[in-house]
C-alpha cells in the first residue's frame, strides 16, 4: 500500500476539513458545507449552509433542529462527486439509525472517516462495512483493554431478571435518547419481551420517527399517561438526566438502572447511583476497534476522539502508524 | 463463587444501609454452610492472606498486558483490584471449573510468597470479570463496600430471627467460618459456650439527658470519665481488654492485662496517671495522656513507664464465674466495692459516686467541676440489671459544657493552601433513627478544624484508605470514623436535609474506639436546639 501524503485533507480542532472540494465533516461550528456522520447532538448541528447526510440523519436534525434548508440526501453505497477532484462515498457505520462512514477518494487516495461505530448486529440499523483505505479516521471513544462490552443478550436478560424480581417496583432504565433507547426497546423484544415499555416525554418523538423510518419497536405508553399501579413490573426508559430528578418520583419504588459501555467501570455506575449497570454500547469496544484496524489495515490511523492515547499505544506496539487529532467538543451525547 | 461475587456486586450498587442489610439477610439465608460463613468474614475484614499483596497482583498483571496499556486503564477505572479484573486475559481454551467460597478461601490462605505468581493466575483463569474482582478484593483485604461488623451481625441476627445482643456475644469467641455460630443460629444447636474463653460482653449504653430532672432515691451518681470505656475479661487462663467497639486491645495495654487473673467481665474507664492529677478521686491524667498510648501494637517500656495504665472500674458483669448481669445495679456494685480490695491499687480504681442529697445540688457540683478528666454525669438507676445496649430510663449521661455530639465522617474535601495536599474539610452526619432498623446518615456539619497536626495526618490517611466513592474533589468515606463534634449552639435550617445547623463546630475529638452505629441521632442533636 502506498504510503499518503494527504495535504489535501485537515484536522482541525472543530472538525475534519476536505481541503479541495471546501466542505467538513461533523464540524462544531457552521460552516457552508457539511457532510455530517450521524445525528448525535455532538457530530450533527445545525445552521450549516449545506447539510449532507443520510435520509435517516436528515430526518433526525430536522426533528431536532427543524434544519430542512439546505439538506442533501446521500444513500448508503451513493458515491458523489464533492467538487475539487474529491469523491464521497456514504457507507454504513451501524452506530444509531442513518450513522454512516464517509470514504473520500482523491488522486488515488483513499481515506475512511468512520464518525462513531460499532461493530455488533444492531436490529435498528445497517451493520458496519468493512472498507479498504489508505488512512483511517476513527473514534476511541471505549479505547481503553478494560471496555469489553458483553453481548446484549446478556445485559438485556439482566434487566429482565430484575424485573421479574421486583414484581412491585418497576425498572427504570436510563437511555440516551437518539439510538440507545430504541435498541434497549428492539433488543427487549427480541428477547420476547412483548409487554407495553413507558417512556419519559422526551424520548417519544424519537421513538415514532424511528417506527416511522421502518424500525418497529412494539407497543410504547408514556408514563405521564399511567395509573401508578400500572407502572408495577414495569419497565420505563427515560434520559439518564431524568435519572434522579424529581420526574422519578411518580414511579413505584424504581429500581435505577442504566444502559451505557461506561457501566463496565463500578466508579462510573456509582457516580450516577445506578443499582442495575447495563453495559449496552453503540461504540465499538476495545476489541472491536483494535480488531477494525486489524480488518482495514490502512497505512495510518488517526483518532479523532475518545481515549487516544491507550488506541496509539497499540498501534505503536504494532508498528502501525497512528496519530490523534484532537477533536473538541465531540462525546457529550452519546454513550 | 458466583454467589459471592454477586453479592458484592450488589453491595457496590446499593448505597442504602437498609438495601445493603436486605441483600446480605437474603444471602445468609439462601446460600450453604461453610460458604456463608466465610463470606461473612469476608464482609467484615476478618480474613487476612498475608502472602498475596497488591504489588504481586500487579505485577502478574503487567507480566501480560502491556504496562503503559496497565497504568491507562488503572488511572480511568480508578481501583487496582477492578483494573485488573477487567484486563485480566481469558484463557485460552475452555476455562476449568469455577470455585466455590470454600475453595477459593482454602486456596488463598494455602499461598505462600512464593507460590502465589503461579496458583493466583490459576485461580483468577477459573473466574469471569466479577469473580476476579471479589477475589482480589477478598485476597487484599480491601472490601471497603461499606459494610460494617455491625451491619454483618445485625443482618446475620435479622436472617435467622436471633437477639442481635446474642450474636455480639457468641461472635467473639468465634472464628470464621463461624460453624457454631451458624450452628446454633440457623440449625438450632446449643448457643456457643463462653466459659473457657475471654469472649465479650456487649455494653450497656446510657441515653443523653435531656432537659428532665431525676430522683437521687431512684438514681445513683457517678463521674463521667475522660478516657475510653472498656470491658476486662478473665476465663480460660487468658485476660483480654476489649474496647468500646469489641476490638481487643489487651496488646496495646499489656499491664492492664497482666493485672486480673482469676474468672471475671469488669465494666470500667481506661485511664492514664499523669500529671493532670486532681478532682476528687485524683490520679487521672487527661485523655491526651491516654491518646500516646492508644493504636499502638508494640508498647515500648518507656511508654509503660511514662504513660502507665489503669482502670476505673463502675461495673461487674461476672465474678468468679458468677453472672451478675441480671442482678441490680445496687447489689452489683456491692459486689464491685468488696472485689476491689482483692485488686492491685495500681491498676485499678474504684469509680466513686457523688454524694448529692439531690438533683439541684447534684447540678451544683457538675457545673463546679474543673477537673480535665471529667466529661460529665453518668446517673444510673439503682435497680437496673445490667442489659446490652441503650435502654430507655436506665442510664443517663449528662454531658459538660460546650454541646457535643457523636457524628460519622461521611464525606472530606481537601483543604486550601498548605493544606492543599490533605483531605482536612470533613462532613459529618448523624443518624435519622435507629441504625439498626435501616436508618441513614444525613450530613449535619462541616467542619475544618480542632484537631491537631497528627490527627489530621491521621485523618487524610483514613480518607484515602476508606474512600468509597468520589465526586470530584470530593471523596465520599465508608462512613466508619466518629468525631466528638464541638459547638455552640444547633438551629433549625430548612436548607439541610437534616433540617439543623450548627453553629462554630469543630472536632473535638476522633473516636477511634467508638463504632459508628453507636454516633448520635439527629433526634438527639434537635433536642438540643435552645432558641
Ligand atoms: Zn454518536
Ligand atoms: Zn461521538
Amino acid at each position: 500500500m502506498m504510503t499518503a501524503s494527504l495535504s489535501w485533507i485537515r484536522a482541525e480542532p472543530w472538525g475534519i476539513h476536505v481541503v479541495p472540494a471546501d466542505c467538513w465533516i461533523d464540524p462544531a461550528r457552521p460552516v457552508e458545507r457539511a457532510l455530517i456522520t450521524h445525528g448525535h447532538a455532538d457530530h450533527a448541528r445545525g445552521g450549516h449552509g449545506e447539510t449532507v447526510a443520510t435520509p435517516e440523519t436528515l430526518a433526525i436534525m430536522d426533528l431536532r433542529y427543524n434544519t430542512r434548508d439546505g439538506a442533501v440526501a446521500a444513500h448508503y453505497g451513493e458515491t458523489m462527486a464533492l467538487g475539487g477532484g474529491v469523491s464521497a462515498t456514504w457507507l454504513p457505520a451501524g452506530h444509531v439509525l442513518g450513522s454512516a462512514q464517509i470514504l473520500l477518494e482523491h488522486v488515488g487516495e483513499r481515506v475512511v472517516v468512520t464518525g462513531d461505530f460499532k461493530r455488533r448486529p444492531d436490529p435498528t440499523c445497517a451493520p458496519f462495512a468493512v472498507t479498504p483505505c489508505d488512512v483511517l479516521i476513527t473514534e476511541a471513544t471505549f479505547g481503553l483493554p478494560v471496555f469489553l462490552h458483553p453481548p446484549v443478550e446478556e445485559e438485556v436478560g439482566k434487566l429482565l431478571i430484575a424485573r421479574d424480581a421486583n414484581p412491585d417496583r418497576c425498572v427504570l432504565v436510563g437511555a440516551y435518547a437518539l439510538g440507545k433507547a430504541q435498541r434497549v426497546i428492539a433488543e427487549l423484544r427480541r428477547a420476547g419481551y412483548h409487554d407495553p415499555i413507558w417512556l419519559h416525554g422526551a424520548l417519544e418523538r424519537m421513538c415514532r420517527l424511528y417506527e416511522e423510518l421502518g424500525v418497529e419497536l412494539g407497543e410504547l405508553r408514556l408514563v405521564a399517561d399511567a395509573r401508578k399501579d400500572e407502572l408495577r413490573g414495569a419497565v420505563v426508559l427515560c434520559p439518564p438526566s431524568a435519572l434522579s430528578d424529581r420526574w422519578s418520583r411518580r414511579l413505584p419504588d424504581p429500581l435505577t438502572a442504566m444502559a451505557s459501555g461506561w457501566m463496565r467501570v463500578r466508579q462510573r455506575a456509582r457516580q450516577r447511583g445506578v443499582e442495575l449497570p447495563l453495559i449496552i454500547s453503540d461504540h465499538a469496544d476495545w476489541q472491536e476497534l483494535t480488531q477494525t484496524i486489524e480488518d482495514i489495515d490502512p497505512a495510518q490511523t488517526w483518532v479523532t476522539h475518545g481515549r487516544e492515547e491507550a488506541l496509539l499505544r497499540w498501534c505503536q506496539l504494532r508498528q502501525r502508524q497512528a496519530r490523534a487529532l484532537a477533536l473538541v467538543g465531540y462525546e457529550d451525547e452519546d454513550d | 463463587m458466583r454467589a459471592f461475587s454477586a453479592l458484592i456486586d450488589r453491595l457496590v450498587y446499593t448505597a442504602s444501609r437498609n438495601g445493603k442489610l436486605e441483600l446480605i439477610v437474603d444471602y445468609l439465608r439462601t446460600t450453604p454452610d461453610p460458604d456463608r460463613g466465610w463470606a461473612v468474614a469476608a464482609l467484615t475484614g476478618a480474613l487476612d492472606f498475608p502472602a498475596v499483596k497488591s504489588a504481586s497482583i500487579r505485577n502478574l498483571m503487567t507480566e501480560r498486558v502491556d504496562p503503559v496499556l496497565y497504568a491507562l486503564s488503572r488511572d480511568y477505572v480508578g481501583d487496582s483490584a477492578e483494573t485488573v479484573s477487567l484486563l485480566w486475559p481469558e484463557p485460552v481454551g475452555p476455562r476449568e471449573a469455577e470455585p466455590g467460597l470454600d475453595e477459593t478461601v482454602r486456596i488463598l490462605a494455602a499461598m505462600t510468597r512464593a507460590s502465589v505468581a503461579p496458583d493466583l493466575p490459576r485461580l483468577l483463569d477459573r473466574l469471569d470479570a466479577n469473580g476476579r474482582y471479589a477475589v482480589i478484593k477478598l485476597a487484599t483485604g480491601a472490601m471497603r463496600i461499606g459494610v460494617s461488623a455491625r451491619l454483618a451481625k445485625v443482618a446475620f441476627a435479622q436472617a435467622f430471627a436471633v437477639p442481635v445482643e446474642d450474636v455480639e456475644e457468641y461472635w467473639h469467641g468465634q472464628s470464621p467460618p463461624y460453624a457454631a455460630l451458624f450452628a446454633w443460629a440457623a440449625h438450632g444447636a446449643p448457643a456457643p459456650s463462653g466459659e473457657l474463653v475471654p469472649l465479650f460482653r456487649p455494653f450497656m449504653l446510657a441515653h443523653p439527658l435531656e432537659d428532665i430532672a431525676v430522683d437521687l432515691a431512684d438514681y445513683a451518681a457517678e463521674w463521667k470519665w475522660d478516657g475510653i470505656r472498656v470491658q476486662l475479661v478473665h476465663a480460660g487462663g487468658e485476660t483480654r481488654l476489649y474496647s468500646r467497639s469489641g476490638d481487643n486491645i489487651s496488646h496495646t495495654f499489656p499491664e492492664i492485662a497482666a493485672a486480673l487473673d482469676f474468672p471475671a467481665v469488669l465494666d470500667g474507664e481506661l485511664l492514664v496517671r499523669g500529671a493532670h492529677q486532681g478532682g476528687e478521686q485524683g490520679g487521672a491524667a487527661s485523655f491526651n495522656a491516654l491518646q500516646q498510648r492508644l493504636g499502638r501494637k508494640a508498647v515500648s517500656k518507656a511508654m509503660l513507664a511514662d504513660y502507665p495504665a489503669f482502670v476505673r472500674l463502675y461495673d461487674a458483669l461476672i465474678i468468679g464465674g458468677e453472672d451478675l448481669r441480671a442482678l441490680p445495679w445496687s447489689a452489683r456494685r456491692e459486689r464491685l466495692e468488696a472485689l476491689i480490695e482483692e485488686l492491685d491499687p495500681q491498676r485499678f480504681d474504684l469509680s466513686g459516686l457523688i454524694p448529692a442529697e439531690d438533683f439541684a445540688q447534684l447540678s451544683e457540683i457538675r457545673a463546679g467541676a474543673r477537673d480535665e478528666a471529667i466529661e460529665g454525669v453518668m446517673l444510673k438507676r439503682r435497680d437496673s440489671p445490667y442489659v446490652a445496649g441503650r435502654r430507655t430510663g436506665l442510664w443517663y449521661k449528662w454531658k459538660r459544657d460546650p454541646l457535643l455530639v457523636d457524628c460519622v465522617l461521611m464525606y472530606a474535601q481537601r483543604g486550601s493552601g498548605k493544606r492543599s495536599s490533605f483531605y482536612s474539610d470533613y462532613t459529618f452526619g448523624c443518624w435519622d433513627g435507629d441504625p439498626d432498623a435501616g436508618a441513614e446518615l444525613l450530613p449535619v456539619g462541616k467542619a475544618y478544624f480542632g484537631f491537631t497536626d497528627e490527627e489530621l495526618k491521621f485523618l487524610d490517611r483514613h480518607v484515602r484508605n476508606h474512600t468509597v466513592n468520589r465526586f470530584g474533589p470530593v471523596r465520599e468515606t465508608d462512613k466508619s470514623l466518629v468525631f466528638e463534634v464541638a459547638f455552640d449552639s444547633v438551629h433549625e435550617n430548612k436548607r439541610h436535609k437534616s433540617g439543623l445547623a450548627m453553629r462554630f463546630p469543630r472536632i473535638n475529638r476522633i473516636r477511634e474506639d467508638k463504632p459508628a452505629h453507636e454516633a448520635d441521632r439527629i433526634e438527639s442533636l434537635r433536642s438540643l436546639i435552645r432558641d
